[in-house]
């Protein structure tokens, strides 16, 4: 490494040399743990699946309303992998082609709670007084009622389908960023790397964007990590309920409720998307578990 | 301590208003028309108008609200329109059996956590602990409504072991109401057999419901007793020759239970929103069955009533918990 020979101004794009450092501490972490590497390729091998399985099913059709009722309620062979449902759908390609469903509700779910919470978490512990005071006590509410339940209701009230399904969800899952934003801004504005960037002539909303915002991206990455898996979950509950994704649309939620009726005749249609969820929701977990530990050196034991 | 007591309850009061709130938001403003749905296609304009009367959604909204908060504070939760019955005897009814789910479940998740937790600790970061983060990992992976499904697949179909669903025989006569308890009110009835029957039925549900909790309680444990093992009062005890078995049980596990208590607390809430799935496959007569065909149905009044009620159990028991812990937490009482 070449010895620097001016100082970065405040502002500037240049990257400190301690980034490439760190993030082969990360990756030395994480083959130190290999449940994260599990989880890692768990994720993976999800996505890949989520990504170009689709396209690669035998019977891309079942994802409609398509019958085939000549094969109805076929056990798993050859042809059917993980046999049919009642209506002879091919319970692989619609498990496959629900694992898209749940990563796009699941991505888009957080992402527009995060980009409600972190603009809100940041103002209220950046500003402080009653603006802070406001908003965290309406986290407060929305954190006191269970989220499934609210979000039920809001699907309810909003009309089912899958975007409705996404901004229930959305709407009860931001206030957990806003709070972890706003404890993380309130510790950040307090140390001195920020005291210097306001000394050295740094804007309020410079240093927001440049020195904090960066600065609690790995917290809001672990709880993102953390919380792909009950996403999926709940939004799998709505539409088991039957106020979420509706049918025909493959959704492993909704695939279990019409393959709940049918455990007697044909255990494969509600037990395939379930060990499909759960292989998902699991990576996600060890994955984002692995991550905590590693971004977040506070946690480690 | 009593200011904050007071301020921590001042705190829970605006927390209620504020639930009160957004539940009416969600039901009156978002959907398009509950009284046109509760109506039906066939309903004439003079129908609908009098049931928008009836029910006073002809008011302006603040006077909506005010009336709604009105009946709130005497105990009125307003009328089903799809069932035309009031929700609170209905809530009153179904609330007991999904408590006696809930508080199974909390059970379920404290003695089989606890154990788990402590052979983690003890056998930190060999097989045993290893196996345990992964076990508990698996258990907030696994979708309880699907777990629900296995265990019937298996328990109940295959092994037939246990019963399919419901609450409770429905060719013998439920244990004498007391509580609406069915476990409490056996044994307060000394009616054993009952006790029995409904233990049968509860236990599957119970479980499913049980996991969230008991991968928590068991990461919690963990944890506390990881950093209790490394005080400075532990190695003199240790030192002073204390074996490990006495050590443990006796004097580490009983200050790492402070936090495991506060979890079980937080975990109420959690455990109330898994049981709106879980009764609903179990057939379990409880408010999140309720909730469910409410919801199927738009019927938004009893809707607003489960979440209000879910809401105000929850704030409760976070209050009892906070109190709790500073009543068995002997340093809070000097420094606050």
């Amino acid at each position: 490494m070449s010895i620097q020979t001016s100082f970065p101004r405040p502002g500037s794009t240049v990257t400190p040399p301690k980034s490439n450092k760190a993030f082969r501490l990360a990756l030395y972490r994480l083959r130190q743990s290999p449940l994260s590497v599990i989880g890692l390729a768990m994720v993976a091998f999800v996505l890949f699946v989520g990504i170009i399985g689709p396209e690669l099913v035998p019977f891309p059709e079942d994802a409609t309303g398509n019958t085939r009722m000549e094969a109805r309620l076929t056990a798993p062979n050859e042809t059917y992998f993980f046999g049919t449902d009642d209506v002879g759908r091919d319970v692989f390609s619609r498990t496959v082609i629900a694992t898209r469903t749940s990563l796009v509700i699941s991505l888009v779910v957080l992402l527009i709670a995060i980009l409600i919470g972190i603009p809100l978490g940041a103002i209220s512990g950046f500003f402080g007084g009653w603006v802070d005071e406001v908003i965290m006590r309406i986290t407060d509410i929305f954190l006191t009622v269970p989220a499934l339940l609210l979000a039920m209701a809001m699907a309810a009230a909003l009309g089912t389908g899958m975007v409705n399904a996404m901004i229930a969800i959305a709407l009860v899952w931001w206030p957990g960023y806003a709070r972890l934003t706003r404890g993380q801004v309130l510790s950040l504005r307090e140390r001195e790397f920020i005291e210097a960037t306001r000394a050295l002539g740094g804007g309020r909303w410079h240093t927001i964007f440049r020195h904090i915002l960066p600065n609690i991206l790995s917290a809001v990455i672990v709880k993102a990590s953390m919380d792909i898996g009950f996403a999926i979950l709940v939004a799998a509950g709505l539409g088991y309920i039957g106020v979420g994704v509706q049918a025909p649309t493959p959704e492993w939620g909704v695939m279990i409720s019409e393959g709940r009726g049918l455990l007697r005749q044909a255990w494969w249609a509600s037990i395939v998307p379930g060990v499909a969820m759960f292989t998902t929701v699991l990576g996600f977990n060890l994955l984002g578990d692995g991550l905590r530990d590693i971004l977040d050196p506070k946690t480690r034991r | 301590m009593v200011r904050l007591i007071l301020q921590r309850l001042a705190l829970t009061l605006v927390v209620l208003i504020g639930l009160s709130m957004l539940t009416f938001f969600v039901a009156r403003i978002i959907p398009a028309d509950p009284i046109l749905l509760a109506a039906g296609p066939r309903a004439s304009d003079a129908q609908i108008q009098q049931l928008r009367e009836r029910y006073g959604y002809d008011r302006p909204l603040v006077e909506q609200y005010l009336r709604y908060m009105g009946d709130l504070l005497r105990g009125d939760l307003g009328t089903s329109v799809v069932l035309r019955r009031d929700v609170g005897p209905d809530l009153a009814r179904y609330f007991p059996a999904t408590l006696e789910l809930v508080l199974a479940a909390l059970g379920i998740g404290v003695v089989l956590g606890v154990p788990l937790g402590l052979i983690a600790a003890v056998y930190r970061d060999r097989l045993p602990d290893q196996l345990s983060r992964v076990f508990s990992l698996g258990m907030v992976s696994i979708p309880n409504f699907w777990l629900a499904i296995v265990l019937q697949l298996v328990l109940a179909f295959t092994l037939t072991i246990l019963p399919f669903t419901g609450r409770f025989d429905r060719l013998l006569t439920p244990p004498t109401t007391i509580t609406g308890v069915y476990l409490l009110d056996s044994l307060l009835t000394l009616n054993f057999t009952a006790f029995g029957t409904a233990l049968r039925y509860l236990i599957a549900p119970a479980f499913c419901l049980s996991l969230g909790a008991l991968a928590t309680i068991a990461r919690t444990v963990r944890a506390d007793l990881l950093d209790v093992l490394g005080t400075d009062y532990i190695r003199t005890a240790r030192a002073v020759g204390i074996p490990t078995s006495v050590l443990i049980l006796k004097y580490a596990l009983k200050n790492a239970s402070l936090n495991t208590l506060t979890q079980v607390g937080l975990f109420f809430g959690y455990t109330l929103t898994g049981s709106v799935l879980v009764e609903n496959i179990f057939s379990w007569p409880g408010i999140g069955n309720y909730a469910v065909s409410a919801a199927l149905t738009k019927d938004f009044v009893p809707l607003m009533g489960v979440t209000l009620l879910t809401g105000f159990a929850i704030v409760v028991v976070n209050v009892l918990t906070d109190f709790l812990y500073l009543t068995l937490d002997p340093r809070i009482k000097y420094t606050s």
